[in-house]
This record gives C-alpha cells, sequence and structure tokens, in this order.
C-alpha cells in the first residue's frame, strides 16, 4: 500500500451500504464489511474531518475483562483482534499489551474485583487478584501506604490490556478498507433518513441524497439525533466525557491504572505524556468542552494515588460526546426499520471494541442477522430486562 | 532601576553557578551570562535556544531542580530567585520521588467586569469600569503591569509607558471594590462566564499557587498578541529569536542576547515592530548586521553556526546567498492576536486578510458576554488600545451586565442596552498592521524548515502529512504533533495552518486552525488539586463513640465515608481469632456493636404512611404506633436498592433506617418522589442520622444488661415483644429501645441523643458482661441468619425474590416504585439467580468471597458456564464451620446439589443449603 | 461549572445541584396496565436532543427542591421554567 491513508471521494449517487459516523467504529466496520464479506460498495459518511470525535479523544485503554459472559464475549474478541491488528492492517498503532489495573479501595471493592477475576478466568480472559504489595510490583509509583483516606486493598490485573493509538487505529483501518474499495467520505452530514414501506431507501446529506441498500448508524454521542431521523427512539443519553495530557515526561509509568473509587485512570503514552481520563459530566450536552470542577477533582484524585505527579503540568484538556446506556452495554443489531442498523451506547468505553464491533457490526449488516456475540446485545433487552449490567459489578467505566 | 542596581541572585544551571538580578526570568538570565544553548530537541537531537520571551517560547523548556524538582518549565518564564537550580532537557522532564511539600489552594470571586491582560488596552478597561462603579478584577499573567510597554519603552498619553501604566494601576486599585491579580495566568474560559486562573505567589509563599474560580458578569479579554515566527532552514539554531523577544530582553530586562544581529521581517506590529526591535537593540549597544525585509523582496535563506547561529545567508531560493556574520538572528513574521479565551469560550474565529491572521469573529452563545479589545483583536497601536478600553467599559456598553450582577448597583440602569456586548466584528483592526504574508522561504529540501520547534515539526513533515492524504489541520497536527507541545501552538499554530493552506493551495482562513483548549498555559497537577488531598481528600465520618473504638485497638473499615470498627483484636489476637471470638460473644453472652452509622430518616405529616406505602415493596401503612417493620425498597426497574426497619412513632410519624453507605440516595430518592411525583402527598423527610448515636445491644445476655441499665423499663419478651420500640431512660439518657435483631438473638437498638453516644457506649460496657463487637463479626452473624447486605449480596441486579424474600413483597398493594417491573419477562425466569447457602465439603475450606460457582467436578475449556457467585464467606463459631451465601442460578431448586467454587487450579466441592443456616425457626430471637 | 437558576435561591454553581435528566416524564397512572414495551419506555427511554431540552435539576446543598429549566445542550444556554 502507498503513503497514501485513505481517499475522500465525492460521495457517489447510491451505494450498497452507507454507514453514518466516520469513527472507529464506522471505519472498521466498513473494513469488516468489504474484508470478511466482500462487501466493498460502501461508503462511510462523517460530518467532521474522519474519525475527529470520540475516536480522537479517548483515553485508549484496552482491556476485556468485563464481567458478563455477554461482555466478556465480545471484549474478548475484540482483544484477540487487537492481538494481530497490526500485522493485518500493516501499519504501526503502537499497540501495547502493558497490563491495566483496576484498583479496590473498600472491601466491597475486594470482591467484585476477585468476583470479576474469576469470572474472566473461566471465561478464558486472562485475569489475576494482586494485594498491594503485588500492584506495588507491577506499578511502582502507585501510592500503596495503608495510611491515605482510600488505601489501595487490591486490584485486578489484565496483563494483555493496554493501549494503543487511538489516530493511527482509525488510519489504519481506513487505509486498509481505501484500498479494498470503500469511500470515506468526510464532510457530509447525515441529515435525513429515507424510509418508505418500513426500509430505509437512502440518507439525505450535506452533499446530497445518497441512496442506499442498507444504513448503518455509527454516531456514538449522536446516535439518538440520528436514529430519529427514521423514528426510532434509543435508550441512551449523551454527555461530555473530558481528559487531559501532561507534558513529555521520562518514562515512570509502566501500566495502565484505573481506581473507579476515587475516579482516576492514567497511562503514559509512548512520547512521554500522561494520558488521564477525567470525570463524566452530569448534565446531557453534546459539548466537547467540560466543566473544569470535574478537572480538578480528578487532580485531586490522582495525586491519592500518584503523589509523584504532583508537578507534572496539564497542558491539554478536551471532551468528547458520550452516548451512555441505562446498562453500561452497548446496543448493537437491527432496527424495526428494515436495512437499518444500530451500534451505540458504547459511552465511555467504546474504543477497545472497536475491531470486535467492527467484525459484528459488518456480520450483522452483511447477513442481516445479529452475529452471536452481539446478539445479547439488542434493543429488546430493555423490555424484557435482560440486561447486561456493567456498572455494578465491574464497576469500571473504561 | 536600571539592571545594575536590582539585587545579584545567585543560580546554577547544569549544576554550573551563574549570577542573575532580581526580577530576570531564568531566561534572561541566562542570556545575561551568554548561555544560548539551553535544551536539546526532543525527537532530532537538534540544540535548543531561547526562542521567545515569555509563554508564547516554545523551545527553553528546562528542569527545576532546586528548591523542588519540577519538570517541564519554560525557562523563559521562571521567576529567578536566590539557590535556583535548574538544567537543560532533550525534551522530557522528570517527576521527583518525594512529596511536593508546597502548598496550594483555591478561592472564589465574584466580579461585574473581569479583564484578562493589564497592557494598555486591558489597564484602561478595568480602571474605567471601575471608575464607573463596577466591581473589577484585573488580572495579568506577568509580574508588573503594562503589558508589552516594559518590553517596548512605548510612551503613552505622553508618558513614558511603564510610569504611565503603574499610575494606571495605582488608581485602579485605590478604587473600592477592585482587584489587581499578577503574576496569575487566566487559563480557562468555561460556560456561563466562568473562569479559571492561577496565581503563581511565588516560591516563599506559603500558598506556592493559587486557583481562582472566577464567575464575571462580563468578560473583557485584552490579552494582546504573540509574534510569529517564519519557516526557513535552520530556523530552529539558537541565535535565531522573535524580534519582540529581543526586544524585551533588551528594554525589560536589561539583557543583550548577542553582539552582532540580523534582522528577518515581514513587516507588521505597531509602528513597525522589527524595526523598532533594532533600533533599541543598537541603542543597547548590539550592532546590527542587516535589515532583511521582506516587503523589499529580501529573504534569509538559511543560518549557519554549530550549535549557534554565526551567519546568516541571504538571498534568493536557488539562487546565490551572501553570508553576513551574526550572532543573533531576530525574526519578525507577523503577529497573531492572542484569541484562545475566546475560541475557548466558544468564540468563532476569522481569518483577517489585513494581518494575515485569525481575529475574534462571531461572539459565543449561550450565557457567555465577553468582548476582545486591542491587539488581541487586531489593533496593534498604543493609542487604538487605550481608545478600545475606553470604549469597552463606557456606558451604554457596561451597565447592562454591571447591574445585572452587582450586588449594590452604582451604574445607571440602562434597560435599552443589549444583554451581552458582542465581540465587535464591525469596526476591523487597525490598517497599521499592514503585514505582508510570508509563511515559508522557499526551498528545495525543508527539511530543516520549523514550524513547531519543540515538537520538531518541519514543513517537510507537513508535505508528508498532506500527501498522504490528509486535508484536515486536526489530521495533520495528530500526523505531525504539531502544535501539541508546551507553547500549545503560541507561535506554530497559525504558521502551521498557513503551510498547510500553500501545500494544499486552499486558503488559510476556510482551513482554519486547530481547536484551542485549555488550560492556556500549563498548569501542574498539585495547583488543580489544591488542598483536596490526603485527610481533606473527602471528609471523615466517626461516630460520638469513635475515640472510644480508637482506645480498643479497633481495626477500621471504610463504610462510604464513614469509619467502622472492623474487629477489635486483643492483644495476640488475628483477625479471624477476634471475629470468631466475637460472634461467639453475641451468640453465647452479648455484644454491643455501634449502629450509629445506619442512615435515619424522619418521616412526618399525615400521608407518610402512603408515601412508605409507594416506596417500600411491603405494606406499612398498616404497621401500628410503636411497632417496627423491616422494609426494602426497589427502583423502578424492580431491583433492590436498600433496606432497612421502618418504626412508627406515631400514624403521622416514621423513622426509617438505611444502609449506612445510601442513607443520602434514600433522602433523595423519597424526595425525589415526594416532591416530582407526588406533591400532593403531605409528608416531609429529614434526614436525622447524626442526632441519634445508635447501640445494638445482642446476645442471651442483653436482656439482663439493659434491664440494669434501663431500671423503668419492662424488658420481659411479653411487655416489650420483638419488633417493638420503647422511650425510656438507659443509663440515666432518655433513650428510644428497639427490639430489632440483625443477628437472630435477643437483641436491642439503643437510641440516644448524637451527644450521649459515648456515654452510654460507656455505660453498656461498664457492665462487665458485654463484649465489643464491629462490623465483621455482625456480617457473619447475619449471614448465618440469611439476612442479606444491600450492595453485597445484591448487585444492582438482584430482585426481593432472588433474596428469598417473596414475602416481603406486597400482593395486596395495587403498586409500589419497582412493582410492574417484577412482572417483566426477564425479573420472572424461574432460573434466575437466587440466595442460597454454600457449605464447603471440607468445613474448614473458606471460600473466597467472589468465588464463581459451576456445575462440573472438572474445568471444561472456557468459557466455562456458570451458575453464579459466593457474596459472603465467613467460619462461623456457631455453625462450627465455614459457610457462604451465594447467588446461584435456579438456587432453590439446587438444595442439596453438589456444585463447585473454582480456586485457582483447585475445585472446591460444595452443597447447596437453605440461606438460612442458623436458627431456621427464630427461637432464639426472645433469648 | 453551569451558573443553575435555582428558583428559590437564585443562580447557583452547578456543583451545588444534582441532575435529573429529562423533564415531565411522569410516572404511569397504573402500571400493571402497561405492557413490557410501554413500562421499559417509561424505565428507559428519555428524549436526548441537540438543542432546548426540557430538564430537571435538584438544589442538594442549597434548598434540596426540585424545579426545571430548559437548557440547550449545544449551547448551556439556560432559561427557567418552573414558576415559583
Ligand atoms: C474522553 C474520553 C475517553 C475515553 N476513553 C476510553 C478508553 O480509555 N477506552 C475505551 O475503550 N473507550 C474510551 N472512550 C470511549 C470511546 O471513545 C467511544 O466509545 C468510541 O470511540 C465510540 O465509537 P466511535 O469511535 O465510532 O465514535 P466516534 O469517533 O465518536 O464516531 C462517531 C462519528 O459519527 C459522526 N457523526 C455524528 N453524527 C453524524 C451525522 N449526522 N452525519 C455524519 N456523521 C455523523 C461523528 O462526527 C463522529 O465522527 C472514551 C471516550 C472519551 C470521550
Ligand atoms: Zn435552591
Amino acid at each position: 500500500m502507498s503513503d497514501r491513508l485513505w481517499n475522500s471521494p465525492e460521495p457517489d449517487g447510491a451505494y450498497d451500504v452507507v454507514i453514518v459516523g466516520g469513527g472507529g467504529h464506522g471505519i472498521a466496520t466498513a473494513y469488516y464489511l468489504a474484508k470478511n464479506h466482500g462487501i466493498t460498495n460502501v461508503a462511510v459518511l462523517e460530518k467532521g474531518w474522519l474519525a475527529g470525535g470520540n475516536m480522537a479523544r479517548n483515553t485508549t485503554i484496552i482491556r476485556s475483562n468485563y464481567l458478563w459472559d455477554e461482555s466478556a464475549g465480545i471484549y474478548e474478541h475484540a482483544l484477540k483482534l487487537w492481538e494481530g491488528l497490526e500485522d493485518e492492517l500493516g501499519y504501526d498503532l503502537l499497540f501495547s499489551q502493558r497490563g491495566v489495573l483496576n484498583l479496590a479501595h473498600s472491601l466491597q471493592d475486594v470482591r467484585d474485583g476477585v468476583r470479576r477475576v474469576n469470572a474472566n478466568r473461566l471465561n478464558g480472559v486472562d485475569a489475576e487478584w494482586l494485594d498491594p504489595a503485588q500492584v506495588k510490583e507491577v506499578c511502582p509509583i502507585v501510592e500503596t501506604s495503608p495510611d491515605v483516606r482510600y488505601p489501595v486493598l487490591g486490584a485486578t490485573y489484565q496483563p494483555r490490556g493496554g493501549i494503543a493509538k487511538h489516530d493511527y487505529v482509525a488510519w489504519g483501518y481506513a487505509r486498509a478498507a481505501s484500498a479494498l474499495g470503500v469511500h470515506f467520505v468526510e464532510h457530509c452530514e447525515v441529515t435525513g433518513l429515507e424510509v418508505s414501506g418500513g426500509r430505509v431507501r437512502a440518507v439525505e446529506t450535506t452533499r446530497g441524497r445518497i441512496a442506499a441498500g442498507r444504513v448503518a448508524l455509527s454516531a456514538a454521542g449522536h446516535s439518538s439525533v440520528v436514529a430519529g431521523m427514521a423514528g426510532v427512539r434509543l435508550p441512551v443519553q449523551s454527555h461530555t466525557l473530558q481528559a487531559l495530557v501532561s507534558d513529555l515526561l521520562e518514562p515512570v509509568h509502566p501500566t495502565v491504572v484505573m481506581s473507579n473509587a476515587v475516579h482516576v485512570y492514567v497511562s503514559q503514552a509512548h512520547k512521554g505524556e500522561l494520558v488521564m481520563g477525567a470525570g463524566i459530566d452530569a448534565a446531557n450536552s453534546y459539548r466537547r468542552r467540560g466543566a473544569f470542577h470535574i478537572i480538578e477533582r480528578q487532580m485531586a484524585a490522582a495525586l491519592e494515588l500518584f503523589p509523584c505527579f504532583a508537578r507534572a503540568h496539564v497542558l491539554r484538556t478536551w471532551g468528547g460526546v458520550v452516548d451512555v446506556s441505562p446498562d453500561a452495554s452497548p446496543i448493537v443489531g437491527l432496527t424495526p426499520v428494515d436495512g437499518l442498523y444500530v451500534n451505540c451506547g458504547w459511552g465511555t468505553g467504546g474504543f477497545k471494541a472497536t475491531p470486535g464491533v467492527g467484525w459484528c457490526y459488518a456480520h450483522t449488516i452483511a447477513t442481516g442477522e445479529p452475529h452471536p456475540l452481539n446478539a445479547p446485545f439488542t434493543l429488546d433487552r430493555f423490555t424484557t430486562g435482560a440486561l447486561v449490567d456493567e456498572h455494578g459489578a465491574a464497576a469500571v467505566a473504561h | 532601576m536600571t539592571r545594575r542596581d536590582r539585587e545579584v541572585l545567585s543560580f546554577t544551571f547544569d549544576g554550573r553557578p551563574y549570577e542573575g538580578r532580581q526580577g530576570d526570568t531564568l531566561a534572561a538570565a541566562l542570556l545575561a551570562n551568554g548561555v544560548r544553548r539551553v535544551a536539546t530537541s526532543v525527537t532530532l537531537g537538534r540544540p535548543r535556544g531561547i526562542f521567545g520571551a515569555w509563554t508564547e517560547d516554545p523551545t527553553a523548556v528546562v528542569q527545576i531542580d532546586r528548591p523542588f524538582p519540577e519538570p517541564m518549565v519554560q525557562a523563559t518564564t521562571i521567576p529567578l530567585h536566590d539557590g535556583l537550580a535548574a538544567s537543560s532537557l532533550a525534551g522530557r522532564g522528570r517527576l521527583s520521588p518525594d512529596p511536593d511539600p508546597a502548598r496550594y489552594d483555591a478561592t472564589h470571586a465574584h466580579c461585574d467586569v473581569l479583564v484578562v491582560g493589564a497592557g494598555p488596552a486591558g489597564l484602561t478597561a478595568a480602571l474605567n469600569a471601575a471608575r464607573a462603579g463596577a466591581r473589577v478584577i484585573l488580572a495579568d499573567d506577568r509580574p508588573e503591569v503594562g503589558g508589552s510597554l516594559p518590553d517596548t519603552g512605548e510612551p503613552v498619553e505622553g508618558r513614558p509607558g511603564v510610569e504611565w501604566a503603574r499610575a494606571a494601576a495605582g488608581s485602579y486599585v485605590a478604587l473600592p471594590d477592585t482587584r489587581l491579580l499578577t503574576r496569575t495566568s487566566v487559563v480557562g474560559y468555561y460556560d456561563h462566564n466562568y473562569l479559571v486562573a492561577v496565581e503563581r505567589r511565588g516560591e516563599r509563599a506559603v500558598t506556592r499557587e493559587r486557583v481562582w474560580r472566577i464567575r464575571a458578569g462580563r468578560v473583557v479579554l485584552a490579552t494582546g498578541a504573540h509574534e510569529r515566527p517564519i519557516a526557513f532552514a535552520g530556523n530552529d539554531l539558537p541565535g535565531v529569536m522573535l524580534a519582540s523577544a529581543a526586544r524585551a530582553y533588551v528594554n525589560r530586562y536589561g539583557v543583550v542576547p548577542g553582539r552582532r544581529a540580523a534582522v528577518f521581517t515581514t513587516g507588521g506590529g505597531s509602528g513597525d515592530a522589527a524595526h523598532d526591535a533594532a533600533r533599541d537593540l543598537a541603542a543597547a549597544g548590539v550592532e546590527i548586521a542587516e535589515i532583511v525585509d521582506a516587503r523589499q523582496g529580501g529573504l534569509v535563506t538559511g543560518v549557519r553556526g554549530d550549535g549557534e547561529v554565526r551567519a546568516v545567508l541571504i538571498g534568493r531560493p536557488g539562487g546565490p546567498a551572501r553570508e553576513v556574520e551574526a550572532d543573533l538572528l531576530l525574526v519578525s513574521g507577523g503577529w497573531n492576536p492572542v484569541v484562545h479565551l475566546f475560541a475557548q469560550a466558544g468564540g468563532e474565529l476569522r481569518y483577517d486578510d489585513r494581518i494575515a491572521a485569525f481575529v475574534p469573529g462571531r461572539p459565543p452563545e449561550g450565557g457567555q458576554s465577553v468582548q476582545v479589545i486591542g491587539a488581541a483583536r487586531g489593533v496593534f497601536t498604543t493609542a487604538g488600545c487605550v481608545a478600545e478600553g475606553l470604549a469597552a467599559t463606557s456606558p451604554p456598553d457596561l451597565p447592562s451586565t454591571v447591574t445585572r450582577s452587582s450586588r449594590e448597583s452604582r451604574v445607571p440602569v440602562d434597560a435599552s442596552a443589549p444583554g451581552d456586548a458582542p465581540a465587535r466584528e464591525d469596526a476591523g483592526p487597525s490598517g497599521e498592521a499592514g503585514a505582508q504574508p510570508l509563511w515559508l522561504v522557499p526551498a528545495d529540501d525543508y527539511t530543516t524548515h520549523f514550524v513547531d520547534l519543540q515538537r520538531d515539526v518541519t514543513v517537510a513533515d507537513l508535505q508528508g502529512a498532506t500527501s498522504a492524504g490528509l486535508r484536515s489541520v486536526e489530521h495533520v497536527k495528530r500526523y505531525t504533533t504539531a502544535g501539541t507541545a508546551h507553547d500549545q501552538g503560541k507561535t506554530s499554530g497559525t504558521l502551521t495552518s498557513a503551510v498547510i493552506a500553500h501545500l494544499l493551495g486552499v486558503d488559510v482562513g476556510a482551513l482554519g486552525t486547530t481547536t484551542f483548549r485549555a488550560p492556556y498555559v500549563p498548569v501542574s497537577f498539585a495547583t488543580l488539586a489544591g488542598r483536596d488531598r490526603g485527610a481533606l481528600h473527602d471528609p471523615v465520618r466517626v461516630t460520638a463513640m469513635h475515640d472510644r473504638h480508637v482506645e480498643r485497638n479497633a481495626v477500621f473499615e471504610n463504610v462510604g465515608q464513614w469509619k467502622r470498627p472492623r474487629y477489635y483484636p486483643l492483644p495476640g489476637e488475628d483477625m479471624e481469632a477476634a471475629v470468631l471470638r466475637e460472634c461467639r460473644a453475641v451468640r453465647e453472652a452479648a455484644g454491643v456493636l455501634d449502629a450509629s452509622t445506619l442512615g435515619k430518616i424522619d418521616v412526618r405529616g399525615p400521608d407518610a404512611a402512603e408515601l412508605l406505602d409507594r416506596l417500600y415493596t411491603n405494606m406499612i401503612s398498616t404497621l401500628k404506633v410503636g411497632a417496627i417493620r423491616y422494609g426494602v425498597m426497589c427502583r423502578a426497574d424492580g431491583m433492590v436498592f436498600d433496606d432497612g426497619t421502618v418504626i412508627r412513632l406515631a400514624p403521622d410519624h416514621f423513622l426509617v433506617t438505611t444502609t449506612t453507605g445510601n442513607a443520602a440516595a434514600v433522602l433523595d430518592w423519597m424526595e425525589e418522589w415526594l416532591q416530582t411525583e407526588w406533591p400532593d402527598l403531605r409528608a416531609r423527610c429529614t434526614s436525622v442520622t447524626e442526632q441519634w448515636a445508635t447501640v445494638a445491644l445482642a446476645g442471651p445476655g442483653s436482656r439482663a444488661v439493659l434491664a440494669a441499665l434501663a431500671p423503668a423499663l419492662a424488658v420481659d419478651a411479653e411487655s416489650f415483644p420483638f419488633m417493638t420500640w420503647r422511650d425510656t431512660e438507659v443509663a440515666g439518657i432518655e433513650a428510644r429501645v428497639c427490639r430489632i435483631s440483625f443477628s437472630g438473638e435477643l437483641a436491642y437498638e439503643i437510641n440516644v441523643s448524637w451527644w450521649y453516644g459515648q456515654a452510654l457506649w460507656d455505660a453498656v460496657l461498664a457492665t462487665g458482661t458485654v463484649t465489643p463487637y464491629g462490623t465483621e463479626a455482625m456480617h457473619v452473624l447475619r449471614a448465618e441468619k440469611g439476612y442479606p447486605i444491600i450492595g453485597q449480596d445484591t448487585d444492582g441486579t438482584v430482585t426481593p425474590a432472588d433474596l428469598g424474600m417473596d414475602w416481603i413483597v406486597s400482593k395486596k398493594k395495587p403498586d409500589f416504585v419497582g412493582k410492574r417491573s417484577h412482572a417483566r419477562a426477564d425479573t420472572a425466569r424461574p432460573d434466575r439467580r437466587r440466595l442460597v447457602g454454600l457449605l464447603p465439603e471440607d468445613p474448614d475450606v473458606l471460600l473466597p468471597e467472589g468465588g464463581q460457582v459451576i456445575s462440573t467436578g472438572h474445568l471444561p475449556p472456557p468459557p466455562v458456564p456458570m451458575l453464579g457467585h459466593v457474596t459472603s464467606s465467613y467460619r462461623s463459631a456457631a455453625l462450627g464451620r465455614t459457610f457462604a451465601l451465594a447467588l446461584v442460578a435456579g438456587g432453590g431448586n439446587r438444595l442439596g446439589d453438589r456444585l463447585y467454587v473454582p480456586v485457582n487450579d483447585t475445585l472446591i466441592p460444595v452443597t447447596v443449603a437453605h440461606h438460612v443456616l442458623y436458627d431456621p425457626e427464630s427461637t432464639r430471637r426472645d433469648g | 461549572m453551569l451558573l443553575i437558576p435555582c428558583p428559590w435561591c437564585g443562580p447557583r454553581d452547578e456543583a451545588e445541584f444534582h441532575y435529573g435528566g429529562q423533564a415531565h416524564v411522569a410516572y404511569p397512572a397504573d402500571p400493571a396496565a402497561l405492557t413490557d414495551e410501554e413500562w421499559a419506555r417509561y424505565l428507559f427511554f428519555r428524549d436526548n436532543p441537540m438543542g432546548p431540552f426540557s430538564e430537571r435539576w435538584n438544589h442538594t446543598s442549597g434548598c434540596r427542591r426540585w424545579f426545571t429549566v430548559t437548557r440547550d445542550t449545544t449551547t448551556n444556554a439556560i432559561t427557567p421554567e418552573t414558576s415559583r
């Protein structure tokens, strides 16, 4: 493949599949449609610059140590794909399996952590329970003294977890999909969905009408808006989620640390900056600017866990718009409208799923049936009550 | 004061001692000592010098070693102080492993007008607003007022600029309700005119840095402009410097940055800034070798020198170059208004061809009130800036916002004035700018034409990005990392956009800039964390008896914010021994638990019973005065949310208890339903958690203890039956005694005013027959009886039926919160996970809490089907064995089955039992 | 840090409030009469508009009253809704 990353052509008048939203999920889906299913007459329509949404804003934590079988299934499938992705795409993704620690600060955190480790192992997901001394071995800069306000009582550890460079992931997929014939149309906002006879027929865009055999929504924080264009209501709410980076530092932080109880998650990226996520803004929002008190709290929590970060500097803060579902699990599958598919609800944690969701969503679109791994994540579960509740017990947002 | 008159300060750089002067920055002092190479670039390892003079500098990023290590600080902003030690870096800093000894804090401020920038425009605006009676805050990141005046030495209103600025500031601070914050960077502009500033109070101040959280009625941004570089070969070599920076070193610090200088300018700025700089340098004794003016076709095509500039190459691209000897090259590629805060506020920028720069365009929406004046919107003359300052804060421009937020308005109200003053798009920047946009000097090879000197990004890198097909500045930024360093693109941003536009053949205005993000300058984590650390990170809540627990060497557990004694080890006892002993004491004699942390909510009103009927799954309204009932609450989704007791004090008066961790949430829950769904219900809820201290007295011996302490109370089982309460005196203290039990034993909960909690505790223990027990023993005892702990045996996915508590779900009530959800397909499924007991076949083996339960005696390959998990697991003194509670699929139908709990590589066989393992007939509760 | 107009206390910092999501979603008069689907709509489905949104806030650290405002989710411009 050439140095060129992807083509940005004028859109054709019609495609077999139109994907709405050129984030990581939309791009990966296009790639697997072409690669796994031979469907190449595909356009990914992106209202801004390609992968400029949450894909460009997340803290890139990758792990598959979710509690419930349904989640472990799709996230572990994703992690397995991550493990071969650089070779498959022929692109350096800075994928680094440096391990992910989820710290426990209360006896209940410990129970929940042990429960998750046990469940993970039985599901074939690598997982270990570490005591504070072992936490210190994995990450020497974590404060493990028993004398702090919320001492570290232990941690779950997934050695295969880690980080990757989000932009490179998007570009690597886009480059490979482009080579297979997929069109990436940037600055093309979908403004309407044409539905007749219970079937989706076309999309209206700021660059004109585009007929479509099938339409696959993958608009993350804007999912409610685009689904609403076809009269489909989704149980998701959009919120601003912030993150920040520090200046470049000599290596100090060898792994990824997440702590739900004190709201910290941090890794040190390849160049040397600390990448940290902050809490979610309470109120619904489509703004990419969050509130500053969230950042202040985040810093206080960070220093409780990592006193040595005191004089690191915040260089840049930003926000993304995430789509939060009632059970902190995604919605991937069919909609009441024929030919219209939905992928949303990944909230604060969908980056890690990019290869997995791309794979399964492509299958769903190509065959008209959910892939077994996304079958539990239907819209229907909200009616039956068969939720996949990942907040209670997994207790970690990313 | 001239430099010579200022105090001498000693410092070291890279271990070598130097002297500087009071008022210097580290960069100024280094230049004064002839140190010009201060860093090495991050990827290419090229020498880096001092390029700017303040926060715009991209190159001189150093490590501070003393007084306390701080990574990656711009030498151009470090105030020199005696004993400072710093060293050069290769693009990455080092954190100290030692705790930061400095103190940081935060404060809130409110004002009618916040003026950012104390240059001629800002000072004028602040003074004028204050004179009009507004409450004003004027913030500037420099140690002294005047903005660029000390750099340029320009006069204002006929007076020397510095003198004018000091006089204006003096008049300003003399007015009431004014505040001048110097050394204070406004770093973020947030919604609803909320701004965040960081005050740098100095290494010797009690508080090293302080965060100001400012809510302003109106914001005037007078943040000035940054000079920008030009991309030419070798433009990163130490000795290449912004013309404005060189001028600042000469005029502000009295430091001569070189001996012989060449100047490369595109023109622009007030008068002609680069020429003025040359004039000032010449006056300070610097020989001006040549002024290369792009407007006259002059071009600098490169520099020569090994590690520092020795000569400048002047000529035409491709043609022969003249080599002019010089150790300093001043560059002036035009000026970029400092639009960061305006953009952060949500304002849109527009490209102004007249000054070849981005200027404020459409003002932000949504509750921001901001105006940009002076150089920050491209007005580059001092007189023009003063005029803008006046206009911005003169009625009728001022009052509408001033009166909105000021407490006593002293300004005439002009109702007709528009609400929010827009950033003026109308009157364009003053024409004097006259910049010739020259972004880069054409060449065959662009590998040393730097656009971002800190991130080592060159024009060649930008070419690489565009030839990979990238079309957006955001993509190019990410592909090359341009603009992501310490200066956040202050010098590189517009240049990068312009070069990309040039490469793509598009209009730079259409291409735009990358997003401006807070903070405007880097802020250390510790500053933002402020005092919310250590003990102040989260409040610690303790009960009235806390000191007694400490005296007894209790081991504490955090439960929410509370500290609760987990167990009280005697000398030589480990936790297991202590807990077994405490449990035994309760089952065999009497124990006492501090239960004060349980949430308590007082519910009153004629409709209080109706409210509770709607919120609890069981019937509350039938409860008799004097009686107590256990109750469970569900969320609307039918999952258990909390449990506790409800006691009826009067027909219209209840006291409900909640779990310790959920107290606030339950109160919120009750109030929300009451206010938003059932406002017709006459009921009021009040938290009384900290009004009542509670002592749980449990065990067969508890009746005798209570009888001794409460002589007026008839304690026999008939007079004081289970699930009733009595008011009496206990140990001489007014008390409410409830006969309830969380252990299955005869037990009482004695509630007294919080003030007397410790006295009651002491009195109970003084009987000499009672053993204090902690939360761990309490958990064991309740688990033996099969009582769930919400949050431990439940996880938000568990219904009352799942807990084996169908009996607590009323069939009679038409509705309660959660009822409808219990009828959904999944919630009604018979094979749901249900609470059961698990008895390990080996009675000494303790199952891990969190262990998974499977059905096979061997481990099949993953994914292994899981039936559920162990929620609670203990050693039981009463059962003489270990036991556990677990949620297991189809639980109740598996009684007696053998299941397995995998622990690492072994499978522990367990037998499924009923979840009530101890005294299932409840024979013990009457003692 | 939004500035939220409490109808009883006046404008206060967002940190004093608790968010309550979409306003005007009444608890169904007779939940038992609803289909599972209708009940699911009540439980889990809320509007999520890009633009004006009628939403509830509780002044938790103040008067503890619930009230409604209209806030634009794209600009954060707030207009009070409940009169006292
Ligand atoms: C601060 C932050 C930190 C995070 N950290 C992590 C983490 O550590 N680990 C993790 O796994 N996940 C994380 N996430 C979540 C993760 O980023 C998202 O779940 C994931 O990126 C969502 O999928 P996506 O990449 O397709 O979304 P996006 O990149 O947001 O893609 C959606 C695209 O749809 C486009 N679009 C919307 N409407 C239209 C329209 N009408 N027409 C055309 N296009 C449209 C948008 O412009 C956007 O580009 C984080 C998110 C944020 C904001
Ligand atoms: Zn209020």
